[in-house]
């Protein structure tokens, strides 16, 4: 069990997980973040932190979303870690307008 | 900075809230000391986090890591008021950060709650978990039905600890004296009892979900609780309610369940403590049946004038920490915290110069240990500011140390700690569990000590 970051942070990549998570798990590469299922803890403190409800527990994952568990755990452990807060992407807030998320 | 430039600040408190602070002042350049009233430190995460919830105690292994650092200092077994004034400690530091969390519990403020039989969840939770203030506490689990009030994750916690088998729990880190009181336990019914609805409940997702994958106990709910009125329901399409939302949907999923196992997880929803009575003891639990009136997000419980009794010998009450005043530093009754202005503490409106918060203390008892993290990472942020380019004036951790000797105190350090993480794991390996805790000081003290003649010396920076 772990939690992963689904497409929403795409364009987005706010970074405000990275603050609140216990362990250092995210990872992170120019367009968004991943987390690494080895270090997570599963405490969700990351969830609500989102401003664009990227992050989800693998439980709660549509099928279609299912794809991410893969691409979390192959991505995060080739890239740096994200521990402090970056500024979102350029593209960010029109991203989470368009999501109706704001 | 470097040198004899770096930053001297002091930490008081070891749990989440401490350490991210120190994490950030000590990539910040500051030469950091933790000091720790017990010779254990983690704070929650040993004293709180449930044992069988073990991936979470692993950021132990993170604050281990922070600890390594060559500019930071445990004093374990050195405790604010006692050993050292915050007087003192604020003329030996540039700056002081008070991380001590939140350590007792909101009452219930209704009669017959001090009655043998109602304890705190904290109590319990502190006992099971071997804190040296609560290892001789007694909890009489020899009745058949047991009610939490609260709905929260401590809430969950305790109705897991009581629904699980001895067996499952044996290969966990609980106390080897909680686990033999456990298996006495008759308790087969526990109630969860919340004063708002299931849209207002303050568990996790997470939490919530484990006591519908409880091997021994069913969940037990009243339909009636889960048709939601309209504000409930807009709450619930709220991006503020996501959560909820979520929590509602496995609530759901506890609806219709056939009755399988001996024991069950009863949820009530909208019952607000009246009274618990009995004539020598709690025989039984009062409710106010409510009803929710007010806006979205604003809702309160209002009584109908139905009363609803429990049948119970046991109470736990969990309805929130509160945080404890320090001697000398600003502190909110009313909210149990230290007012502060994004960190910086608050006397009377004005700051009062090189004091800081984080944590519980700070803005409350909330949050899991992560939300700690960006606290702490505000705390350090407004200190830097603060500091600007003035430079050290502290005499730091020779001071301290200095006027600890001076009163026969002797700090545990890290490396001590070790020791006394060592002889806990192998005395829990003997039993097939990750630890068994030491419950007294007197035994942390012994192990921490241990062959004393080769007790490295506190390394100096």
């Amino acid at each position: 069990m772990t939690h992963v970051v689904t497409k929403n942070c795409q364009a987005c990549r706010f970074t405000d997980c990275v603050t609140v998570c216990p362990v250092a798990c995210f990872h992170g590469d120019d367009e968004r973040l991943y987390i690494d299922p080895e270090v997570c803890v599963d405490c969700s403190a990351c969830i609500p932190a989102c401003p664009v409800g990227a992050i989800k527990d693998e439980f709660d994952l549509s099928d279609d979303e299912e794809q991410w568990i893969r691409i979390n755990a192959a991505r995060a452990p080739i890239l740096p870690v994200v521990r402090a807060k970056q500024p979102p992407l350029p593209t960010a807030e029109a991203r989470r307008s368009e999501l109706g998320l704001n | 900075m470097a040198g004899s430039a770096a930053r001297k600040v002091a930490v008081v408190g070891s749990g989440p809230s401490g350490f991210y602070a120190a994490e950030a002042l000590l990539e910040a350049g500051a030469e950091v000391d933790m000091l720790e009233r017990l010779p254990t430190p983690f704070g929650l995460v040993r004293f709180g986090v449930a044992p069988d919830h073990p991936k979470l105690k692993s950021v132990c292994q993170n604050f281990t890591q922070i600890a390594g650092h060559e500019r930071f200092a445990f004093f374990g077994n050195v405790a604010l008021g006692r050993d050292v004034t915050i007087d003192e400690l604020r003329s030996f530091y540039d700056a002081v950060v008070i991380a001590s969390g939140a350590s007792t519990d909101r009452k219930l403020g209704v009669p017959g709650e001090d009655l043998p039989g109602s304890w705190s969840a904290t109590e319990f939770v502190s006992w099971y978990n071997g804190h040296p203030d609560f290892r001789d506490r007694s909890f009489d689990l020899s009745c058949e039905a047991a009610v939490i009030v609260g709905h929260g994750n401590v809430a969950i916690d305790v109705c897991r600890i009581l629904l699980k088998s001895v067996d499952e729990l044996r290969r966990t880190d609980i106390c080897a004296h909680a686990l033999e009181a456990l298996a006495e336990s008759r308790i087969r019914d526990v109630h969860l009892v919340g004063r708002r609805g299931p849209a207002q409940a303050k568990w996790t997702v997470k939490e919530l979900r484990e006591i519908g994958m409880l091997a021994n106990a069913d969940v037990v709910l009243d339909d009636s609780d889960l048709a939601l009125g309209e504000t409930c329901e807009a709450e619930l399409r709220d991006p503020r309610g996501v959560a909820a939302a979520q929590s509602v949907k496995i609530l759901r999923t506890f609806q219709g369940r056939p009755r399988e196992r001996a024991r069950a997880v009863h949820l009530h929803f909208n019952l607000s403590p009246r009274a618990l009575q009995g004539d020598h003891c709690v025989e039984r639990a009062l409710f106010d049946r409510c009803r929710l009136s007010g806006g979205a997000f604003a809702q309160v419980a209002q009584p109908t004038g139905e009363t609803v009794a429990l049948e119970t010998g046991a109470v736990f009450r969990s309805v929130g920490y509160k945080g404890v005043a320090t001697d000398g530093v600003p502190f909110d009754n009313r909210s149990g915290a230290i007012p502060h202005e994004r960190g910086r503490v608050m006397d009377r409106g004005e700051p009062a110069p090189g004091l800081y918060v984080a944590g519980w203390i700070k803005r409350g008892p909330s949050g899991v240990i992560g939300v700690n993290r960006a606290c702490s990472l505000e705390t350090v942020a407004t200190m830097l500011a603060d500091f600007a380019d003035r430079p050290s004036k502290a005499p730091g951790r020779a001071a301290l140390r200095t006027s600890l000797a001076a009163r026969g105190v002797r700090p545990v350090d890290f490396t001590s700690w070790s020791r006394i993480d060592a002889a806990e794991v192998e005395a829990g390996a003997a039993q097939g569990k990750p630890r068994e805790k030491f419950t007294a000081v007197s035994e942390m003290l012994a192990a921490a000590f241990a062959g004393a003649t080769s007790v490295p010396q506190p390394r100096c920076a």
